[in-house]
């Protein structure tokens, strides 16, 4: 799988996403700086990593989405190519409107970095092929606006069109306010857009990919990503 | 000559006043001198030194670099007393940071710094601006910072103000190292009525550099070129570090919230990223932080190292805004800025590089001979000083000290005062609660303790724990003092910190290689201040000499006190470990039902100055616990052999609440499943000792049943005291002292008072 690994200034899991893709799970892999359009047409994948992208001083991926580099990701995206966003990646999609909804501040106000539950609610895609049903995955969250926000009638949509691809969940798969670590709407920790090329998640999942570190659940993204090439 | 110097007292010694180069400015009055903290004695050094009368920016540049906080004037004497040295030390103090060899090519770089007095005016910019000063001072040496911690205190949970301090800084430090993509990866917190009136916050950070890669912030070779890399200067922090920082706090205090600088995470980010690409570049010769006192520091310092002199036109800076006039742009503490001294022909490159990452850059002077700093501002000189009056000019301050009269009334205590108890389950529910000992999980869950997937140790245990990628290699960090023990007694507390800090990582797996401080006192015009100083200084030489660790970087603050009322003493040490093997870590938390758990040391009849005493009685009195650094030193070895032969399953520090609070501990750690633990005790100790006693030197281990012969024998043969204690297991932690039960209670609840007790109060 041929991946390219968006670098805004602001990145900081950029480093972390190419060394799970590349000495991890041994994939060729590519930088691109957010200076410059590319030739996408040979890439199986592009990831936009977590990060304060450009400082995120207005609202996280507000000005990300105005980089020479989003053009040549949303083209490479409207031609079915597959894009993966990872926290600050899965805002700066919302914003170019890649994807549906909004992300807002957490309900408790403050930045959250620990380990939470999501379970799988739609394995019928490239990024989650090789899960389970219901799967349950631990995955650390990191971020101060990952409270997912969509309008009621636009969440039945997402739901009816098996666009939510995560939901914040207990550790037994159970689905409850106490479970929510942000306050998302429907507890959605993930969403594709219509064609299921496009996926944005908060939850970290390069960040529980090597075995040398505690826990790889997030290897079986990337690995459904890999089988889909 | 001006009026005001027909005061005797301002009588030029040797006068040959040379105005004509220098751009006229208002008369140096003895208010206006007095206004910039310094003394008249000191006025007249100055005069002696430079032979004329300074002009208001000399007298600016004279002011910051002669403040404590710049000089060190009068803790520098003892400071020269701390063991630096060891075989690994690549730099010692004097640099931005310590550097210490870890082997294969690779080095790591790491300093703690102070930044109270802003934080305690503006919690969160104050806090935020301290990560990245210090993070600053360690990318500076070339190295990339890849872990921050810190070491916070607070007044006690009773004064209003506690909690919007906390909520501050915590938000403060949360914000700045999350942008930048360092994780913040553990730390200590203490709650105390000495911090009523000034909290503390000390930032540490760590960096990994190769060990032959090295950048010094010298500027040397005339003719290069003076780079000014990063932010726009702006007025903001003026007399920031140098003069608030270096006087107590009163009713003026809130006047001084303008001297409080603002930091931008994403600038730092920038700037780490720009810097570590232009130390790829062999023409890249000295580099420096703008830190306390700005471009005035940053310009001398560099040059004093080189034995050199700098040139500097001020029209070139990158300004924020219109109309400041020199004094201003040279004391300046805006943020996020830095001084390259680089080789002149590549000015386009190292301009290119820092267009790359978007930052403002600009070439503004050169590299002379002569020692001086000469400045031009629109065409005019507007100052031109010599270097060593200003960089070590100031003299060392042989401050009076005094034995404080309160340790006569505080040390003796008589246990008869305080009734035994039959049951210790109020005692130990009390402690868990009490916000020094109860799990700091509100805190380091605002913080990103994971980005850049090294930490192998979550915090909640003993020390956080870093791997180095591409290698077998981990690096062990922890930082610590109890300021309580400080209190009773400097030098043992201050010894008892070093101690700590090394079991600490010890009980991870690492070897102690090095370690920085951070001293927060009071005012040193106090004898008794000095006093304290003196002793904490040389109790943690000391200490040092023992356990043979370099003290290879620190920051002194002092002026720690509010209308007279000092904090306590708290030397803070952080020390860093090695771990040769990752695959042999160790952590706190128990692993399995049917482990047997010991206890590695012995229990004395020690109770003053525990956090039991605090908790029950509201008295911060009596004798600390006493250190035996021989036995301390076995007990160490003993565990780090036991760790490396793979035969324990956890290890865990014995210190604040004693052996009682460090099984709880273990029963219920971060990352681990929740394990009950039975206790049986045989001993003539007091209940209230036996359990909640702060006795130092003692570590407790579990480890599987069928390896207790080979653990015994070890123990025989090393020779060091080691005692079977219990078991873990079941639903909950129960203590029996001689065939008594003195503590039942479902684990569960413990755990449950322990983890939120913090977050309760905080949010």
């Amino acid at each position: 799988m041929k991946c390219g690994i968006v670098v805004f200034p602001g990145s900081n899991c950029d480093h972390d996403c190419y060394h799970i893709l590349k000495h991890i799970l041994n994939q060729e892999t590519h930088w691109l700086w957010h200076k410059e359009e590319a030739n996408l047409e040979s890439f199986d994948l592009v990831v936009l990593p977590g990060g304060f992208s450009y400082g995120d001083y207005l609202r996280a991926g507000a000005i990300a989405r105005f980089s020479p580099i989003m053009n040549s990701i949303i083209r490479f995206a409207e031609s079915g190519g597959k894009v993966l966003g990872i926290c600050n990646g899965f805002q700066i999609l919302l914003e170019c409107d890649l994807l549906p909804g909004a992300l807002i501040q957490n309900q408790s106000r403050k930045f959250i970095c620990k380990n939470v539950s999501v379970r799988i609610e739609n394995t019928d895609t490239p990024f989650t092929l090789q899960c389970g049903k219901n799967q349950v995955l631990e995955i650390p969250i990191a971020h101060h606006q990952g409270s997912y926000y969509i309008d009621p009638f636009s969440l039945n949509h997402l739901e009816e069109n098996g666009q939510i691809l995560f939901r914040y969940c207990d550790t037994s798969g159970n689905v409850s306010a106490e479970s929510n670590p942000n306050g998302s709407v429907g507890s959605v920790a993930g969403v594709a857009n219509g064609g299921k090329n496009v996926m944005g998640l908060m939850p970290h999942p390069e960040r529980c990919a090597d075995p040398e570190l505690a826990g790889t659940d997030g290897q079986i993204i990337f690995q459904s990503l890999i089988s889909n090439s | 000559m001006a009026k005001s110097f027909f005061n005797p007292l301002f009588q030029i010694p040797n006068a040959v006043d040379k105005p004509k180069k220098i751009r006229p400015g208002p008369e140096i009055t003895p208010e206006i001198v007095k206004e910039h903290g310094l003394t008249v004695e000191e006025f007249r050094r100055i005069l002696d030194l430079i032979g004329r009368t300074p002009n208001l920016t000399e007298l600016g540049i004279f002011s910051v670099m002669w403040s404590e906080h710049c000089s060190y004037k009068s803790s520098r004497p003892y400071l020269r007393k701390l063991p630096v040295e060891s075989p690994r030390v690549l730099q010692g103090p004097g640099e931005n940071a310590g550097v210490i060899d870890i082997g294969d090519g690779l080095a790591v770089a790491f300093k703690i710094e102070s930044h109270n007095h802003p934080s305690f005016i503006e919690p969160h910019q104050g806090a935020a601006t301290g990560v990245g000063g210090i993070m600053r001072d360690v990318f500076t040496m070339g190295a990339r910072p890849i872990a921050l911690m810190n070491s916070l205190r607070f007044g006690e949970l009773e004064e209003p103000r506690t909690r919007f301090l906390l909520n501050g800084v915590v938000d403060g430090i949360a914000s700045y190292g999350n942008c930048t993509g360092v994780p913040t990866v553990g730390g200590e917190i203490y709650f105390d009525a000495c911090y009523n009136g000034n909290i503390l916050v000390n930032a540490f950070c760590l960096g990994l550099l190769k060990s032959d890669r090295i950048f010094l912030a010298g500027a040397g070779g005339v003719g290069n070129q003076i780079l000014y890399v990063g932010s726009k200067t702006g007025r903001d922090g003026i007399h920031g570090a140098s003069l608030l920082a270096s006087s107590e706090f009163d009713e003026t205090t809130e006047d001084k919230r303008p001297t409080v600088q603002v930091g931008d995470p994403f600038t730092e980010k920038l700037l780490i990223e720009a810097c570590l690409e232009l130390f790829e570049c062999d023409w890249v010769v000295g580099v420096q932080d703008m830190g306390a006192a700005g471009l005035t520091s940053s310009s001398f310092e560099m040059a004093h190292r080189a034995e050199t002199g700098v040139s500097m036109d001020l029209s070139k800076v990158p300004l924020r805004e219109e109309g400041m006039i020199p004094y201003e742009i040279l004391l300046s503490e805006s943020q996020e800025r830095m001084l390259f001294v680089i080789k002149p022909g590549h000015e386009k490159e190292a301009l290119a590089i820092l267009d790359k990452w978007g930052l403002d850059a600009a070439i503004i002077g050169e590299v002379i001979e002569e020692s001086c700093v000469r400045i031009q501002f629109e065409g005019q000189e507007v100052v031109n000083l010599p270097i060593f009056p200003v960089v070590d000019g100031a003299l060392d301050l042989k401050r009076e000290t005094r034995r404080p009269q309160y340790l006569d009334e505080v040390v003796h205590i008589s246990l008869t005062e305080f009734p035994d108890f039959s049951s210790g389950d109020r005692a130990l529910k009390k402690l868990l609660a009490c916000p020094n000992i109860a799990s700091k999980e509100w805190v380091y869950e605002q913080y990103d303790h994971m980005v850049r997937l090294n930490t192998l140790v979550l915090p909640g245990s003993d020390a956080a724990v870093l791997r180095i990628k591409d290698t077998n290699k981990a690096v062990a960090i922890s930082v610590d003092c109890n300021s309580r023990y400080c209190y009773l007694d400097p030098y043992e507390g201050a010894a008892i910190a070093v101690a700590e800090a090394c079991r600490n990582v010890v009980c991870s797996g690492a070897e102690p290689i090095g370690l920085t401080n951070c001293l927060n006192f009071g005012n040193p015009e106090k004898p008794e201040i000095m006093w304290q100083f003196k002793q904490a200084v040389e109790g943690m030489g000391d200490a040092c000499r023992f356990f043979d660790i370099p003290v290879v970087s620190g920051n002194v603050s002092l002026y720690n006190e509010t209308k007279g009322d000092a904090i306590y003493p708290t030397p803070t040490v952080a020390v860093v470990g090695l771990i040769e093997n990752q695959k042999l870590i160790m952590t706190q938390g128990f692993k399995n039902s049917g482990d047997q758990i010991a206890l590695i040391g012995f229990t004395m009849e020690e109770l003053g100055g525990t956090e039991y005493l605090k908790v029950m009685f509201d008295r911060s009195e009596g004798k600390p616990p006493v250190l035996d650094r021989k036995h301390e030193k076995q007990v160490q070895d003993f565990c780090r052999e036991l760790i490396q032969k793979g035969l324990i399953s956890s290890a865990h520090d014995c210190s604040e609440g004693g052996l009682a609070v460090t099984v709880a501990e273990s029963c219920f750690s971060p990352g681990c499943q929740t394990l009950g633990a039975t206790l049986t005790l045989e001993s003539t100790l007091r209940n209230d000792t036996l359990l909640f006693g702060e006795t130092q030197s003692r570590i407790v281990i579990s480890f599987p049943e069928e390896r207790i012969n080979e653990i015994e024998d070890l123990a025989m043969a090393f020779p060091v005291d080691f005692s079977l204690i219990g078991k873990v297991g079941g639903s909950h932690f129960t203590v029996t002292v001689n065939g008594k039960e003195v503590v039942k209670q479902d684990i569960e609840v413990l755990k449950e008072i322990w983890k939120t007790s913090l977050g309760n109060y905080a949010g």
